[in-house]
């Protein structure tokens, strides 16, 4: 299964293996990640599933849509051009290694 | 002195947030989390959307996998009702025999569907839509049926109608008023929701209601409306509404008005009980007096708001309202509530569009099919003195983001 790693504020990771179909956000709720709140449960509606994706990885996420990006612009932590939500980065073999930073805070 | 202990009664999403939210709150007694299901507490939209339609499993509805409860120190209890609340002993009795002292109590008991009172209602075939077991039950019939009948379109009557007409069932759908979630939304969405299941196929009765429902052997065979017509049906979901669960607060004297009675820290008449989500009813300075909201931003950030004060930071409930419903390729986000408002303007085109909704002028809600941006908008602007006329808001090229940076900024 492919490899996700989260990276806390504090610099703390934590490594799951994730299966193919499922999203990093319900990867990190099933695991007990803290950090990932996800309040509506992956319908883009919260933007508190949002996370930062190492920079040059971003290129192997899955394009972002324009409810996403709509949503991007209500996290409670800053926007920057890696910000992504995570119940969109659904887990592909291609994503394998994904590395992908928490912020301070989701809401 | 004993560790303070908070009982929740009430496993839904409110529930679940306060229970999860105590202790991130710096609450460092015991938490007891009291649900009558047999199940892990468990996300109620997907159960009218994705779920019903087979593309999500029940894994995927848990708010938190069982170990999250053990490492939070959430003592879960499920398969147990309270059945009565003692206020004098700060107690609460189980349907199974236990008790449960508390020292703050948060009831969290939601809302139950609403019945429909006619003669045969109790026939096999006639479901509600409200608890993972309904879900259930409704993902397997909707298997087989062929004829469905959907009394009530409301949000969930509407989203059951899109599911099953996908799943490639004969949709009509009968209502009580000459709208559907005529109750919630403006006439502009109303009317447009209408045609678009029309489009989709669904049949619809507006100002109809159902007389009686005929069976054979047990088994429902078609719905009888007041108009006298009969709708062949295998299947009917009665989706009219819901009643608040208030009877406990009620029987232990506490205050109960379409739902329990809190005041802007969602206190009820007792100091040391609050009720939050579906069964609370509140005062909001998001609508004209008090309001009871079914929705899952309003038991989230409700639980939030008990926690804080459980735990030493009091503040008042003063939320942005939203809500969302997804039926067909169309996404419903409503911000704000705009039941009361007196005048309305249209941006956008026939296929992606928000109607702004303004009372004396000022902006009070906003809804938006498939137009994410404006929603987003919409709900940064109603958090503060929004600012934006009826003529910005309907000008195409008036920049509403540029405008919510704006008053962010001053």
């Amino acid at each position: 299964m492919p490899k996700i790693t989260y990276v806390h504020p504090n610099g703390a990771q934590e490594v799951l293996d994730v299966a193919v179909g499922t999203s990093v956000m319900r990867a990190a709720i099933l695991n007990g990640v803290d950090g990932i709140v996800a309040e509506c449960g992956g319908e883009m509606m919260c933007a508190t599933c949002h996370v930062y994706v190492e920079e040059p990885q971003l290129e192997r996420t899955p394009k972002m849509s324009d409810d996403e990006g709509a949503m991007l612009e209500f996290t409670a932590s800053e926007r920057r051009p890696n910000s992504r939500l995570s119940c969109q980065l659904v887990v592909t073999p291609e994503l394998d290694g994904l590395v992908v930073y928490l912020p301070e805070t989701q809401v | 002195m004993p560790a303070p202990v908070v009982a929740i009664i009430g496993a839904g999403q409110a529930g679940f947030q306060v229970a999860a939210s105590l202790h991130q709150e710096g609450f460092a007694g015991r938490v007891v989390l009291v649900g009558d299901e047999p199940f892990l507490p468990y996300q109620r939209p997907p159960l009218s959307k994705s779920y019903l339609a087979g593309n999500t499993g029940v894994e995927d509805l848990w708010l938190r996998p069982a170990e999250f409860y053990a490492k939070q120190q959430i003592d879960l209890v499920d398969s147990d009702a309270v059945i009565e609340i003692d206020r004098h002993h700060r107690r609460l009795r189980l349907a199974s025999g236990a008790e449960i002292s508390w020292n703050h109590l948060v009831i969290a008991t939601g809302a139950r569907f609403r019945p429909l009172p006619v003669p045969g209602a109790e026939l096999d075939g006639v479901l509600p839509l409200r608890t993972l077991a309904d879900a259930d039950m409704l993902r397997q019939r909707l298997n087989e049926a062929r004829e469905v009948v959907v009394v009530g379109a409301g949000f969930i009557g509407l989203e059951f109608a899109s599911v099953a007409i996908a799943a490639d069932a004969d949709v009509h759908i009968i209502e009580i008023t000459h709208h559907p979630m005529g109750r919630v939304v403006s006439a502009q969405t109303s009317r447009f929701f209408a045609d678009a299941h029309r489009r989709w196929g669904a049949k619809i009765s507006f100002a109809t209601g159902v007389a009686r429902i005929l069976g054979g052997n047990g088994r429902v065979t078609a719905v009888e409306t007041t108009d006298s017509r009969r709708l062949p049906a295998d299947l009917v979901l009665i989706c009219i509404g819901v009643i608040p669960n208030a009877e406990l607060a009620r029987d232990a004297g506490l205050a109960v008005d379409n739902g329990i009675v809190v005041d802007e820290y969602l206190a009820t008449s007792d100091p040391a009980i609050s009720a939050i989500g579906d069964c609370a009813n509140f005062p909001t300075p998001f609508a004209i007096g008090r309001v009871r909201l079914e929705s899952v931003q309003n038991a989230v950030d409700q639980g939030r708001c008990v926690a804080a004060r459980i735990a030493g930071t009091p503040a008042v409930y003063d939320k942005v309202p939203w809500f969302w419903s997804d039926q067909g390729d169309l996404k419903l986000q409503i911000a704000g509530i705009t039941t009361s408002h007196d005048a309305s303007v249209v941006r956008g085109d026939d296929r992606s569009f928000s109607v702004f909704c303004f009372r004396a002028g000022r902006l009070i809600g906003v809804e938006s099919v498939n137009r994410t941006g404006d929603h987003v908008v919409a709900r940064r602007l109603l958090a503060g003195e929004p600012g934006l006329s009826p003529e910005q808001a309907a000008d195409g090229n008036y920049d509403l983001r540029a405008h919510a940076r704006g008053l962010s900024a001053r």
